[in-house]
């Protein structure tokens, strides 16, 4: 094995008990998948709204300081909020936040050390999305019927 | 002379040092978990709770986090959201940024906002209920 300067590479080389050098086991990756696998994609979506949701962290927040700051600025974000942008981006905001509590959902059922095989891999996997598909609906049906 | 068998993970240097773990191995992990499960029945909680206020003027919407259960959850949510959002962005910094000094930087910056917008949230809360 070369000598390597970078850190990243360097945390990469393990050593077997008998001392021999290893070159430790990469986690799926953009370039080592098939991302079309239905499988892969989940795997990326859950990074991705993990990432999204982050964002719109900020949103909650601008949200509730703007209600604790009166009535002026509150006015200003319910705008936002109500307009067609807003509107789009928290549907989508919706159904990134169900995905990503469902699949979490799936990752704490991988942690008890089941659902590894492949025919149940693919069945919670068509779950998270049909159950993100029917909460995200359900929600925007709740907004409506207050609405209205 | 037979070849020596491990029946252990460890290494011969580590059983033979006797250090043992920092014991913080899993931690980073396991905490990502236990806001994991915490966010689940906040997250819908708060996002019904939400939507059923589409379209609510200011009265209404500080009404409704001003009241003692929805704020209590409001700042249950915040902080477990925000542990949750700096946990899991540190491993997406540490995954893809590369260079050591650029890594520290990014994961530096991700927890100082988490932690800013956290506490500008918390006290925003805090006003309105208090």
């Amino acid at each position: 094995m070369s000598k390597t300067t970078d850190v990243r590479e360097a945390v990469m080389v393990g050593r077997r008990s008998d001392g021999t050098l290893v070159r430790r086991p990469l986690s799926p990756h953009l370039q080592a998948y098939d991302m079309l696998q239905l499988t892969s994609a989940l795997s990326i979506t859950h990074r991705i709204t993990g990432v999204v949701w982050s964002v719109g962290m900020v949103f909650l927040v601008w949200w509730l300081t703007a209600a604790a700051a009166g009535e002026a600025s509150f006015n200003g974000v319910q705008w936002f909020f109500g307009s067609f942008f807003g509107i789009l981006g928290l549907m989508a905001l919706t159904a990134v936040v169900w995905y990503h509590t469902l699949a979490g959902l799936r990752h704490l059922y991988w942690d008890s050390g089941r659902g590894y095989d492949l025919p149940t891999t693919y069945m919670t996997g068509r779950a998270v999305l049909i159950g993100t598909a029917a909460l995200t609906a359900l929600t925007w049906l709740v907004l409506l019927i207050t609405w209205i | 002379m037979s070849q020596p068998t491990l029946r252990t993970l460890r290494s011969p240097l580590g059983r033979a040092r006797g250090m043992g773990s920092a014991k913080g191995g899993t931690h980073h992990w396991w905490m990502q978990r236990v806001t994991s499960v915490a966010l689940l029945p906040l997250t819908i909680w708060l996002v019904f709770g939400l939507a059923r206020m589409p379209d609510s003027t200011w009265h209404e919407a500080t009404a409704w986090i001003g009241r003692p259960f929805n704020a209590v959850l409001l700042l249950a949510f915040l902080a477990a959201a925000f542990h949750h959002t700096a946990s899991g962005l540190q491993v997406v910094i540490e995954d893809y940024v590369r260079g050591e000094t650029a890594r520290m930087g990014w994961l530096l910056a991700i927890k100082g906002i988490c932690a800013l917008l956290w506490l500008a949230a918390s006290l925003a809360v805090l006003r309105i209920a208090v």
